[in-house]
């Protein structure tokens, strides 16, 4: 972990209107995430978690505050900036896996690389290097229904690193899997996202996989209110 | 993304075979029912195009080809009368009574062809000869008569005799010829001919068939005898479209084939463009998530297009396929009328292409408005 500063979120502000009401989901939320550091955003449900993580990775617009991403100020970059922005740094791993049902894992798995613009048969090649890496060499032309969920995990974390982005955005990644699963998926996460230049946030509210954080946010009501470098603290915080 | 798009679609079997399903019937019931529609415009006009005369000249009063004023024998002088006219003949067409060798009987199209010239007669002689109209009681039938009088148990062969109005005929050549709308068989004979198996009557005279000199137009020609009094003359091509557009107009059948066609629009619609609203609505999760990892809109909006016009594409094809084997096989048999002219599939693919932007359309306006942040709820 260096001391290097990849994620900068200072005082931000989101709120939804639905009807008459207007309710905030950020109230002035601030945290940092550096290079090589597995950041954990926990805290219990409807406290803002994935609202933070939205705003961070630029699918929601935030009203006030700041954030910055890789130095770059993502309240002053245009849609399609912000859009080449996530194509080309961040990778995602949703808590439903979000795999296409009718394409292949290695389908799957290329289609960061498809979206950048690269040949299929080049981005199929990257891709089966990569599940390979992650143990599923042999199960590249399986369909995610004939993949266990671990192992749909494992695909989904092939497709958030196959391009080689440099945030690696993390929704709930254990919330579907039993105990055994979560933990070997954090195992592969930390051991094959894990990098100087890269910095992983997670958000999550599995107490399960706290051990793997190198740093835990912890929120409550739209608001960060503890920084923790150990999880033992926020067990007990 | 579009190899991703169509594999997308391709394997959600359920859904893309109902598309394609949907519109190949679409696509069928229009060209299918367009064509038979033509088909039964192109048999109004049988006798237009088995005649095959530059122009006719008609009772001022008549509407339509198959519309028949007897006119004074007269007439065939004042038209050759007119500057331009190379060459003018009679021409008589008369519905008559054949009764076969088993007594039963048998409507016929009489055709009396003018005597010395044999003007109009017809192209495609399956046996004989046309000249041979010329020897006494002799007649040329059609494939139609040969079709119809096998069916009550006569044969019709060269030498074969049954009587018109009481009179003899004998077969001397059979015919190939565009049928008529009503079916009834086309009896070839010489005008003088016809005019003794036609009922005696003051005025016989059907058409007069005419040709412009080297120089002058069929139009420029019927304009000219047009001036006559108590005549129209048209030329061939526009008493083809006159025909056409008077049975469109003053019968039932563009309702009816219309009907069909618009309910295999409907039909289309309906089940494309619900099933294609399902298939985007089902797929709404994963192109947000395209959309989070960094898909443009116009990206996914060209996956929606490719999905859409793929199925129209196939579904066409498929369609139109159907309906050319079904009209090769009824060709074969002369019936029911099948006519397929270009602008037949070209107006299916035509509604076919409007049905998939339609279908597109709906499935666009949920994928342009898509939050990407959906993908973490």
């Amino acid at each position: 972990m260096s001391n290097k500063i990849a994620v900068r979120v200072e005082n931000v502000v989101k709120s939804f209107t639905g009807g008459d009401s207007r309710v905030f989901a950020l109230k002035g939320a601030s945290l940092e995430a550096r290079f090589g550091e597995i950041l954990m955003i926990v805290g219990p449900s409807g406290c803002g978690k994935t609202t933070l993580l939205s705003v961070i990775c630029g699918t929601l617009k935030f009203e006030e505050g700041q954030i910055t991403v890789f130095d770059k100020d993502l309240g002053t970059m245009r849609n399609g900036e912000i859009t080449r922005f996530r194509r080309e740094n961040i990778g995602f791993i949703f808590q439903q896996f979000n795999l296409i049902p009718t394409l292949t894992a290695v389908e799957n798995v290329s289609i960061p690389l498809i979206l950048q613009g690269k040949s299929r048969t080049e981005a199929e090649k990257r891709a089966r290097a990569v599940l390979e890496q992650v143990g599923l060499g042999e199960r590249f032309k399986s369909y995610p229904n004939q993949l266990s969920g671990g192992q749909q995990q494992r695909v989904a974390i092939s497709r958030a690193l196959v391009h080689e982005p440099r945030l690696i955005i993390c929704d709930e990644p254990t919330a579907a899997l039993d105990s055994v699963s979560g933990h070997k998926t954090l195992e592969l996460l930390k051991a094959s996202a894990l990098k100087p230049d890269r910095c992983v946030i997670i958000v999550t509210h599995d107490s399960r996989i706290y051990p793997f954080a190198d740093r835990i946010v912890q929120m409550d009501d739209g608001h960060v209110i503890g920084h923790f470098d150990d999880h033992t603290q926020i067990q007990h915080a | 993304m579009l190899n991703i798009a169509l594999k997308m679609l391709f394997r959600d079997r359920a859904k893309y075979a109902m598309l394609v399903c949907g519109l190949a019937f679409c696509s069928l019931l229009m060209c299918q029912q367009s064509s038979v529609f033509c088909g039964l415009m192109m048999w109004t006009t049988a006798t237009v195009r088995n005649i095959g005369a530059p122009v006719w000249v008609v009772d001022a009063k008549v509407e339509q080809a198959n519309e028949v004023i007897p006119m004074r024998q007269i007439e065939v002088d004042r038209v050759r009368s007119v500057q331009g006219v190379a060459w003018a003949v009679p021409l008589y067409i008369g519905i008559e009574q054949a009764r076969l060798g088993d007594g039963s009987f048998q409507n016929v199209q009489v055709v009396g062809l003018d005597t010395g010239t044999l003007t109009g007669r017809p192209m495609n002689m399956k046996a004989g000869r046309i000249e041979d109209l010329r020897l006494p009681d002799s007649v040329v039938v059609d494939q139609v008569a040969v079709e119809k009088f096998r069916r009550k148990g006569i044969k019709i062969e060269l030498g074969t005799t049954f009587e018109i109005n009481d009179k003899s005929a004998r077969v001397v050549g059979i015919c190939h010829v565009s049928r008529s709308f009503l079916g009834q068989p086309y009896i070839y004979t010489t005008y003088d001919r016809a005019l003794e198996y036609a009922k005696p009557s003051r005025k016989q005279l059907s058409y007069v068939l005419a040709a412009p000199m080297p120089g002058i137009s069929a139009e420029e020609l019927a304009t000219r005898i047009d001036k006559l009094d108590g005549l129209r003359a048209i030329a061939s091509d526009d008493l083809f479209w006159m025909t056409i557009r008077w049975y469109i107009k003053n019968t039932g059948i563009p309702i009816s084939f219309g009907t069909v066609v618009i309910l295999g629009l409907i039909v289309g619609v309906a089940i494309a463009g619900q099933t294609f609203y399902l298939f985007v609505h089902d797929n709404l999760r994963f192109l947000a998530a395209f959309k989070a990892m960094g898909a443009r809109n116009s990206t996914l909006a060209a996956m929606v297009l490719a999905q859409a016009f793929s199925v129209g594409f196939i579904g066409y094809g498929i369609g139109v396929g159907l309906a050319a084997w079904f009209g090769n096989t009824v060709l074969a048999k002369e019936a029911p009328p099948f006519f397929m002219p270009w602008q037949v599939p070209a107006f299916v693919a035509c509604v076919i292409l409007f049905i998939c932007s339609f279908s597109a359309l709906i499935g666009l306006t949920k994928v342009m408005r898509l939050e990407p942040a959906v993908v973490f709820r």
